[in-house]
């Protein structure tokens, strides 16, 4: 190394510092995303072994014949469009109460946190007990109040609701937390000032408080949508997709086609479309971003 | 009286009348916190409590907050019922594997991104940052295929390299690279005088000064290896192989309903340590989970 410049000896530096990464997430992210194109050109059976290239084919069957993929679709968007608006309305609220200066608020925030460091399958597993039908202890307390509880589990119009309420509750802590930080380091002079010209308190917050946590807002609502695509375990160990195909949502449906199914190529073809609705959610949000990012 | 005395007791009267609306304001706080804490804590309260009741007081009517006697059979079961205290080494063994996986890895590419210059970085960079976006269902099947290729299906390879190398490892990186960004580099170029090599600074100096960014990203990275599922479904058949989450779904009678008692006492005994810790730690976790977050 007698004879390298500076510079080249922090290029090599440079490059050994970042290879074990880099070359691993080449094999085991890289790699397999190109491969899945491949494999969504092909009949794929997972348990014969039998591969078969079939080019569009599997694309054609998901647009013209497969009517499940339709409301598997349709799931994904109301699990989405259900979530997002919950999980990040109810952080805000729950951030704004939490920034009171109140004592022992910090117990309120370690109680609203902790499924969040919970297993999904502990959560899920917990929340389908209690969501049982007429031995359900959701039903059991509605019961004590007069009101009789659906299975809702087991009835379709109610299961999507169901799930969406359990991650709500699993997960808003995060957004909450984030929130609350950014409401912390909000300068209050403004605020201050609005109070004394005699705004409401719910003017400040619609006037002053919301336009400046809106990057955060941003921020959060873009990491819960993505959140949502990926819903997995909850379906799994609450409703495995049912009943009658109302909780599938397209995660499931990879997983489903390819490891129950095992058809492998058909799934392929499905996690390329999942690939492209996330891109298209990635680029969507840096445009909205704009140039917000400082390196 | 005169107006001016009069005028006093109105200013006192409203100062009372204000501080009992704080009062009041503040009484309203804490019962909508404790109200909506409910659904956030009473899961767990259940899942214990139920898990020390016996098989037919679980589901009587009115629910009883508390089980009449204390019955530890149910955890006793749960043992015999299959290898549960192999799964749960499996799960801390793969767990602290991941972890130190990604400690090294992240810090050695989050040292790199941050302090060297180099060609490319930008884009190997971005290149990294994208796997945020990426569901780990889209690259698992051929991950699957690849694995099983080199007869690693069935095994905790996976379950120990893809956490390092997928998105969690990522999201370590980011915040390494991030913690150096925000340190000033006048210590280390001091050493670098001092003739230290690059090596040298990164072992010595750097990593010594990131044990906070360090602590907190191993707790992120035990925890998502801990509470992994997909990726176990997917590549373990194997019941002696299963890691936490796989074994409390196992519970199940003949016909593939669960055995209530059963999972939720085996879940208690998933859950209850973690929640120990994090009560514990609490400052600390909360805080390394929203900075993993909060720049993304």
């Amino acid at each position: 190394m007698l004879h390298l410049t500076n510079s080249q000896r922090e290029t090599i530096w440079g490059y050994l510092f970042i290879a074990p990464q880099t070359i691993g997430f080449i094999l085991l992210i890289v790699l397999p995303l190109i491969t899945i194109f491949v494999f969504s050109t092909e009949e794929r059976n997972l348990l014969t072994g039998v591969v078969v290239p079939v080019g569009f084919e599997n694309f054609r069957t998901i647009f013209q014949e497969d009517i499940l993929f339709r409301k598997v679709l349709l799931n994904t968007l109301t699990l989405t469009l259900g979530l997002v608006p919950l999980n990040i309305g109810l952080a805000l609220f729950l951030a704004s109460l939490l920034s009171q200066k109140l004592r022992g608020i910090t117990i309120f925030r370690v109680l609203f946190f902790s499924p969040v460091v919970t297993s999904a399958v502990a959560w899920a597993i917990v929340w389908r007990f209690m969501l049982q039908g007429e031995q359900g202890t959701v039903n059991q307390v509605l019961q004590l109040i007069g009101v009789e509880g659906p299975n809702w589990l087991r009835r379709p119009e109610w299961a999507m609701l169901s799930v969406i309420v359990t991650l709500v509750i699993k997960n808003v802590g995060l957004n909450t937390i984030i929130l609350l930080s950014a409401l912390t380091n909000l300068p209050s002079e403004y605020r201050e000032a609005a109070h004394v010209d005699g705004a409401t308190r719910w003017q400040v917050f619609r006037k002053i408080t919301l336009p400046l946590l809106a990057p955060t807002l941003l921020f959060v609502t873009v990491i819960t949508v993505i959140g949502s695509l990926k819903v997995f375990d909850h379906i799994m160990l609450m409703t495995a997709g049912g009943p009658s195909n109302s909780t599938m949502v397209l995660v499931y449906y990879i997983y489903y086609q390819a490891f129950q199914f095992f058809e492998t190529g058909y799934a392929s073809a499905l996690a390329v479309i999942l690939f492209v609705i996330a891109l298209v959610l990635t680029l969507g949000q840096w445009l909205l971003r704009g140039r917000a990012y400082d390196d | 009286m005169t107006s001016m005395a009069m005028e006093l007791a109105a200013v006192d009267s409203r100062r009372r009348r204000t501080r009992l609306e704080a009062r009041i304001k503040k009484a309203a706080s804490y019962m909508l916190l404790i109200l909506l804490a409910v659904p956030f804590v009473f899961p767990f309260w259940w899942m214990v409590s139920s898990a020390f009741k016996q098989p037919s007081e679980i589901f009587t009517f009115p629910p009883t907050l508390l089980p009449s006697s204390f019955s530890l059979q149910n955890f006793i079961d749960v043992f015999n019922y299959q290898p549960f205290a192999q799964q749960y080494l499996n799960s801390l063994v793969i767990a602290s594997l991941v972890t130190v996986g990604t400690l090294l890895i992240s810090s050695l590419a989050g040292y790199g991104f941050a302090r060297i210059k180099f060609p490319g970085k930008t884009v190997f960079f971005l290149m990294l940052l994208s796997a945020l976006m990426l569901p780990s269902e889209v690259t698992i099947i051929p991950n699957f295929f690849f694995m099983k290729s080199l007869n690693l299906t069935n095994t905790h390879v996976p379950l120990v390299i893809l956490p390092i190398f997928g998105a969690q490892g990522v999201i370590g990186t980011f915040m390494i690279r991030q913690f150096f960004l925000s340190l000033p580099r006048e210590i280390e170029e001091a050493a670098l005088l001092d003739g230290a090599s690059r090596w040298g600074l990164f072992w010595h100096i750097a990593l010594p000064i990131a044990r906070p960014v360090l602590g907190g990203l191993s707790i992120l990275s035990f925890l998502y290896s801990w509470n992994l599922f997909l990726e176990p479904l997917v590549f373990i058949d194997d019941v002696n192989m299963y890691t936490l989450p796989l074994a409390l779904r196992n519970y199940n009678d003949v016909y593939g309903a669960p055995l209530w008692h059963l999972q939720l006492a085996a879940t208690t005994l998933a859950v209850v340590p973690v929640l120990i810790v994090y009560v514990i730690g609490q400052r600390q976790i909360i805080d390394s989970f929203a900075s993993s977050g909060v720049k993304g």
